[in-house]
């Protein structure tokens, strides 16, 4: 019987010619990655192990970035514990501020994953790095101390659903639409415990931008992992990017899938998912009138160079409506440069956004952009749930940065083409 | 092993931001995520929950953040199992790795009202719902997580096979 594409990379990391949906197995990995918030439990958990060494001290990645730089005494001592113990074990990819940047869009930029890798990250969106054809999921603190430690990861091989996309999308429609609308049509536990394995002809047509951000969210459809072919775009990004050799794995012409979707690009429109799940997606169209207090442009999701390019096409000779708090945070300190000498954090400002050194930040409700009770915010992050970004009364909804952007001027949830 | 108590019971889809909220994060002492545990859905859980109670709910309990410092909440409450129609898959992980019992029976999960006392086998998965007088048998772990559960969690049973 065939293997999809996840199954052969698992089969090749646990040193088996085969694996079947429902296998346990014990994979070898290829990296580790912890953040602020769950590497000191992790830490805390590696004490417990009779060897402290870790398996390879250039295999993790530790990156602060939820509550960074820190927004009180509490977290400052979080990130006191992990940097103690990255100087302790010499760990070669520990990012503190100045070099950090939200893990998702750090550790594909820094060339630390490539297709072909088995990668666990104590983070839900770990997932992102399936646009690269790696296999990546989120875990907790105790599968990131046992790989820490090991080296290996227990994983239950999981079943597909293919999901084919074909056509092209038309301009403002990005990878945040198509995965809202991915989401909208399966729901949040449409995909559970499940691979998303994307293919057809209309891969070609996103880019490595769009991809990531579709990746980074099939945990948001209960997936445990979402994946690409590795094309010739996914080549020129690990070319530019990473030194590692890298092997692209395809899934077999007989893989077995769960259930097929069809998803034609040409025919989306914007997209945004309304309060309190992701699954609450509707169309530009069908919004009606929503009034925003806030703006959030950045994230894991959508903090990237050319998420940052089309919030820059939107807001540039326009101001941000007189009462909308509009912020913008680029993803990584490598993005935060582009878009400066790009011209774009001009135009941010100009408009009357702020702009923020990279940080998680109002993302998960930490700090910088916290909702008061009943506001509202349109944001370009992956979750809506109660409280997500504030006070448990305060909505959030997500869409991408076009519709963010046209949104802060319009002071109210908009199309880009209605300005 | 024999688990009894009194339900609190939820719906679809419960998610670690309500779980556990963001704002809390700065800590990851059980007994300070305790205080704040399930508090942005039901405020009145901390005051009235008392060691053994059960967490019945419906699809994809823990559905969201990767956050171990969820299932560790819910744990140091004194909550002594989760069952669920089904559960989110890192929060399932979470969940064996730290020790907290969880079970998946959706018709249990389904028929079990809040307030209910309920008693659960671990040992043969049957739910027993002592108010209404019924009972389900809901779905055993596979051999592979016993062992990690019957160590203590996933680290002891590293330690045990060194
Ligand atoms: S940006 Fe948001 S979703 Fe992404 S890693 Fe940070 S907190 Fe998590």
């Amino acid at each position: 019987m065939g293997m999809t594409m996840t199954q052969k990379i698992l089969a090749h990391a646990a040193g088996l010619q085969e694996v079947h949906a429902g296998d346990l197995i014990e994979a070898n990995l290829d990296l580790v990655l912890g953040n602020d918030i769950t590497s000191p439990v992790a830490i805390k958990e590696m004490d417990k192990f009779t060897s402290d060494k870790v398996f390879d001290k250039d295999k993790i990645a530790l990156v602060m970035d939820h509550f960074i730089p820190n927004k009180d005494i509490k977290s400052a001592e979080h990130c006191k514990c992990v940097r103690e113990y990255a100087r302790k074990h010499d760990i070669t990819n520990y990012f503190d501020v100045g070099q950090m940047g939200i893990e998702h869009a750090l550790l594909p930029e820094k060339g630390l994953v490539v297709a072909g890798d088995v990668v666990i990250g104590a983070d839900s969106h770990t997932c992102t790095y399936g646009a690269l054809g790696a296999f990546s999921t989120g875990v907790g603190s105790t599968d990131m101390a046992a790989g820490c430690v090991t080296g290996k990861a227990w994983f239950k091989v999981p079943s597909a659903i293919k999901i084919v996309l074909t056509g092209k999308p038309s301009e403002y429609v990005s990878g945040k639409d198509v995965i809202l609308h991915i989401i909208g049509r399966i729901g949040v536990d449409g995909a559970l415990y499940k691979s998303m394995e994307f293919t057809g002809e209309g891969v070609a047509n996103l880019s490595m931008d769009d991809r990531f951000t579709i990746a980074n969210m099939a945990i948001e459809a209960g997936g445990k992992n979402g994946i690409f072919p590795v094309d010739d775009k996914a080549v020129a990004y690990m070319q530019e990017h990473s030194t590692k050799t890298w092997t692209a794995y395809e899934a077999d012409e007989d893989a077995q899938y769960d259930e097929e979707l069809v998803v034609d690009l040409s025919t989306l429109r914007p997209t945004v998912s309304f309060p309190h799940l992701p699954e609450n997606a509707r169309t530009i169209d069908e919004v009606g009138d929503v009034k925003i207090d806030q703006a959030v442009i950045g994230s894991c999701t959508n903090g990237r160079i050319s998420d940052l390019r089309a919030a820059a096409r939107v807001l540039e000779g326009r101001r941000v409506a007189k009462d909308v708090r509009c912020i913008v945070i680029p993803a990584t300190q490598k993005v935060y440069l582009q878009a400066l000498e790009e011209g774009l954090l001009k135009i941010f400002i100009e408009a009357g956004a702020v702009v923020s050194t990279p940080t998680c930040g109002p993302c998960l409700g930490g700090y910088m952009g916290i909702l008061a009770s009943g506001e509202r915010c349109i944001s370009t992050t992956n979750r809506n749930f109660v409280g997500r970004m504030g006070a448990v009364d305060s909505e959030v909804y997500l869409a991408s940065p076009a519709v963010a952007a046209a949104s802060a001027v319009a002071g109210k949830i908009v199309s880009p083409e209605s300005l | 092993m024999k688990l009894e108590g009194t339900v609190f019971k939820y719906g679809d889809n419960v998610d670690t931001d309500v779980i556990i909220p963001a704002r809390y994060l700065n800590s990851s002492d059980p007994k300070e995520l305790a205080a704040h545990c399930m508090e942005d859905i039901d405020k009145d859980f901390t005051t009235k929950v008392k060691s053994g109670d059960i967490i019945v709910a419906a699809k994809n309990f823990g559905c969201g953040s990767s956050r171990e410092h969820a299932p560790i909440a819910i744990k140091a409450s004194g909550v002594s199992i989760v069952i669920a129609e089904t559960f989110a898959r890192i929060f399932y992980r979470n969940s064996i790795n730290i020790g907290l019992p969880i079970m998946e029976c959706p018709e249990a999960a389904r028929e079990i009202k809040s307030g209910d006392q309920v008693e659960v086998d671990l040992d043969s998965g049957i739910v027993t719902d002592v108010t209404q007088g019924k009972s389900w048998k809901g779905q055993a772990f596979p051999p592979f997580m016993q062992n990690i559960i019957s160590a203590g969690g996933l680290i002891p049973y590293i330690n045990s096979k060194d």
